[in-house]
């Protein structure tokens, strides 16, 4: 710029305008051709809130090219995604939570109830949503914030759960798994098959938990079970006596220098892991996954008190109405249709509805995921790269066996108040 | 815009147009243009400060539940932050001591940053001789501020960790046997992560103030038979108040409420006044919040009122 004014050619004003003829220029050329362009900014588009675990480029292109549905994704924290659903009902249209904060969600009368009828694969749920029990008949445990307690809405517009099946669903279910310790075999060198280890002052000063609340204190309580000091009625909704029990255990532990730190977010639980900062941990699945993708031996460890599992699916926003609400419909059919469903089983995650997953999968992908079987050829995740070499077997077997295992459920707690009080204390003790 | 129109609607504004037109008489009144001149400050001040500090201390007061806020008065934000602490005494409860950790560790991080920042700015400003120079250091001391926390945390944990440079360093050494543990996730590695980032909040109010010292007084003490020493005690650091208080202020405020590098750098395991808030927040507990922030709010008051009652920055500046 300031050489050609430096010469003598164009001064700022006549570029200004140049650019300003242009883009009339451009305007009425739009305007003549301009009705295809009209009609594609009113494209069917769905803001879609949630955290990253269902959120995939692959996924939303898919979608585009299947339904023309055009996702733009809202990502956040779970504790975020709650409280923008209660500051600003109106900023998404889709909402991807997990089923215990519909404990806070429903009652605030900012989700839509969702017509069962309209929702293709709805029978085709699995049983662990609508009856609590795996495909097989194992019993599911209970405790907690189970999806079954609060699937179903008394009415339209309700905000109280139903005891029974309704047509008013709540949330669709997406996405689910059952969570245990990460530990590193190769520090550890000895097998691990409780969840009392994590207190174990062998791994003093090597141990880790999660700073969220209200899941963190799930897993205390599975640790106290372990050790025999206590058995819950809920551990999913103690009293307070229960809370400060359970916070004493963790206390004394935290005092005698058992936690190297607590986490808040994935890479957090990651870095613990991959640095040998910790060697026994609450953790997610791929979080355990990626450590093992970085070259270090982490094993998502089953545990024989079992797991502690949680799920997420799909909720509309109350200012969702017309053809927004049936792009809305005909997207979570989409999502159940298959393509999702087998993108997630191949993260470790599950679907929700497995039929249709199933058939999106190779033979060998769906005996190595949910079969328990050794893997018969490489384990690719869905980017393409190696996940586990042919041979290998997926920590914890079996659908079956995994979901058929699982102790409670992650929970919103009738003294959740108390809790996360109690819970500042443990942090500052 | 004529430089008429200007001269009338802001005398003085215009260069040069000094005594000749000033005495020509305005239409609008003095007073009434200073307004005109803070107005916009204010209403800004005014819209993003104080009608949102408004807010949280009546949302302070406010009543909750597990979805939403009931605006009906009540104490409980209060009362539950307060929970047992006097049926504990004399032992402090979460609140007391969660205020004497956060208190402890800013109170390190103001010691380090100040000796630090003080000493970096004298340099700047006595033995730096060239103005290129100066600049050209200052701007190496917001280096810090070229990364954002989660590089921090990846990059401190190779460094610190129990499998760490520094660790393996030591062990090969045959300083010590077993790796030091107390170097990440501690007290230790919060403080020197804050000195890290904020000392650079120190060094620009203090070299600020130094230059602004007039050369000839340092040579007058001199020329007078004091001693280094006694320069720096008499003439340089009383002149340089002001800009020590300010880099305090600076300091003390983020420390105080800083959750992010505590919790980053501590292992989430030390408590800090900020995180009980975020903790709050994030339970959708927003009166419990905003009381909390009320009181962080007035303890940090009283702190800097407390350093303005040493120094009357308004006089020195």
């Amino acid at each position: 710029m300031s050489k050609t004014t430096g010469t003598k050619g164009v001064s700022r004003r006549t570029l200004l305008k140049g650019t300003a003829g242009l883009a009339g220029l451009a305007a009425g050329s739009g305007a003549i051709t301009g009705f295809p362009y009209v009609k594609s900014a009113d494209a069917k588009v769905l803001r879609y809130l949630g955290t990253a675990v269902n959120e995939g480029d692959d996924i939303s292109k898919q979608c585009l090219k299947d339904t023309g549905i055009k996702i733009e994704y809202i990502t956040a924290t779970t504790d975020d995604v709650t409280k923008r659903v209660m500051t600003q009902p109106n900023s998404f249209d889709v909402l991807d939570t997990e089923y215990f904060s519909l404990k806070k969600i429903v009652p605030s009368g900012n989700i839509l109830a969702l017509d069962a009828r309209k929702i293709k694969e709805f029978d085709n749920i699995t049983p662990v949503f609508t009856k609590g029990e795996t495909p097989g008949g194992k019993k599911i445990g209970g405790q907690g914030t189970a999806p079954w307690k609060v699937l179903y809405l008394e009415g339209k517009d309700s905000k109280k759960f139903a005891t029974s099946a309704t047509e008013f669903v709540t949330l669709i279910p997406t996405v689910y798994n059952a969570d245990t310790l990460g530990i590193r075999p190769d520090l550890i060198k000895r097998p691990i098959s409780s969840w009392s280890e994590l207190l174990n002052p062998e791994f003093k000063g090597k141990a880790s938990i999660l700073n969220i609340p209200s899941i963190g204190i799930m897993d205390a309580a599975m640790v106290v079970e372990a050790t025999g000091k206590y058995k819950y009625a809920d551990k999913g909704n103690m009293t307070k006596e229960e809370i400060d029990l359970t916070m004493k255990v963790m206390t004394e532990a935290k005092k005698a220098g058992q936690f190297r730190a607590f986490w808040k977010d994935f890479n957090e639980s990651v870095n613990l892991m991959a640095s040998g900062e910790t060697v026994i941990q609450s953790m997610w699945s791929p979080a355990v996954t990626k450590v093992r993708s970085m070259g270090i031996a982490c094993t998502f460890q089953p545990l024989k008190e079992g797991y502690r599992s949680w799920a997420s699916g799909f909720c509309v926003s109350k200012g969702v109405s017309g053809a927004k609400l049936d792009w809305a419909y005909e997207f979570v059919n989409w999502f159940l249709s298959g393509y999702a469903g087998a993108y997630l089983n191949r993260q470790g995650y599950y679907s929700a509805v497995l039929s249709t997953a199933k058939a999106h999968m190779e033979p060998y992908e769906w005996a190595y995921w949910m079969e328990g079987k050794p893997a018969e050829k490489d384990i690719k995740a869905p980017d393409g790269s190696l996940l586990e070499k042919a041979g290998a077997v997926r920590d914890g077997g079996s659908y079956e066996d995994r979901m058929g295992a699982v102790a409670c459920w992650n929970a919103v707690m009738d003294e959740n108040d108390y809790m996360v009080r109690k819970w500042n204390e443990f942090i500052a003790a | 815009m004529s430089e008429e129109v200007l001269q009338q609607a802001a005398p003085g504004l215009v260069p040069g147009s000094g005594t000749a037109r000033a005495a020509k008489p305005t239409r609008l009144s003095p007073s009434f243009i200073s307004w005109l001149q803070a107005g916009p400050m204010m209403l800004v001040f005014l819209a993003f400060f104080l009608i949102p500090l408004v807010f949280v201390v009546i949302v302070s007061f406010w009543d909750y539940n597990e979805y939403q806020l009931l605006p009906a008065f009540s104490g409980r934000g209060y009362t539950d932050t307060f929970e047992g602490c006097i049926a504990q005494l004399p032992d402090l409860c979460t609140i007391g001591k969660t205020y004497v950790k956060t208190l402890k560790l800013c109170f390190m991080v103001w010691a380090i940053t100040l000796f630090i920042g003080f000493w970096v700015a004298y340099f700047l400003a006595f033995h730096v001789k060239s103005k290129t120079w100066q600049m050209g250091l200052s701007l190496l001391c917001t280096i810090p501020f070229w990364t954002s926390n989660v590089i921090r945390m990846i990059a401190w944990i190779p460094l610190l960790g129990r499998n760490g440079l520094v660790n393996s360093g030591l062990v090969k050494t045959g300083l010590v046997n077993h790796p030091v543990e107390w170097l990440l996730f501690s007290e230790f590695s919060v403080v020197l992560a804050l000195v890290h980032l904020f000392t650079f909040f120190m060094v620009v109010p203090i070299f600020n103030s130094m230059i602004r010292i007039d050369k000839s007084l340092i040579e007058a003490a001199y020329d007078a038979g004091a001693t280094g020493f006694q320069t720096l005690v008499n003439v340089i650091i009383p002149l340089a108040k002001p800009g020590i208080v300010i880099g305090s202020i600076f300091v003390i405020t983020i420390v105080m409420g800083d959750f992010i590098t505590i919790g980053v750098m501590g292992g989430q395991q030390i408590a800090a006044a900020g995180k009980i808030i975020e903790t709050r927040v994030n339970a959708l507990q927003f009166p419990a919040a905003a009381a909390n922030a009320v009181i962080l709010l007035v303890i940090t008051f009283l702190i800097i009122t407390m350093m303005s009652r040493i120094v009357d920055i308004k006089k020195e500046l």
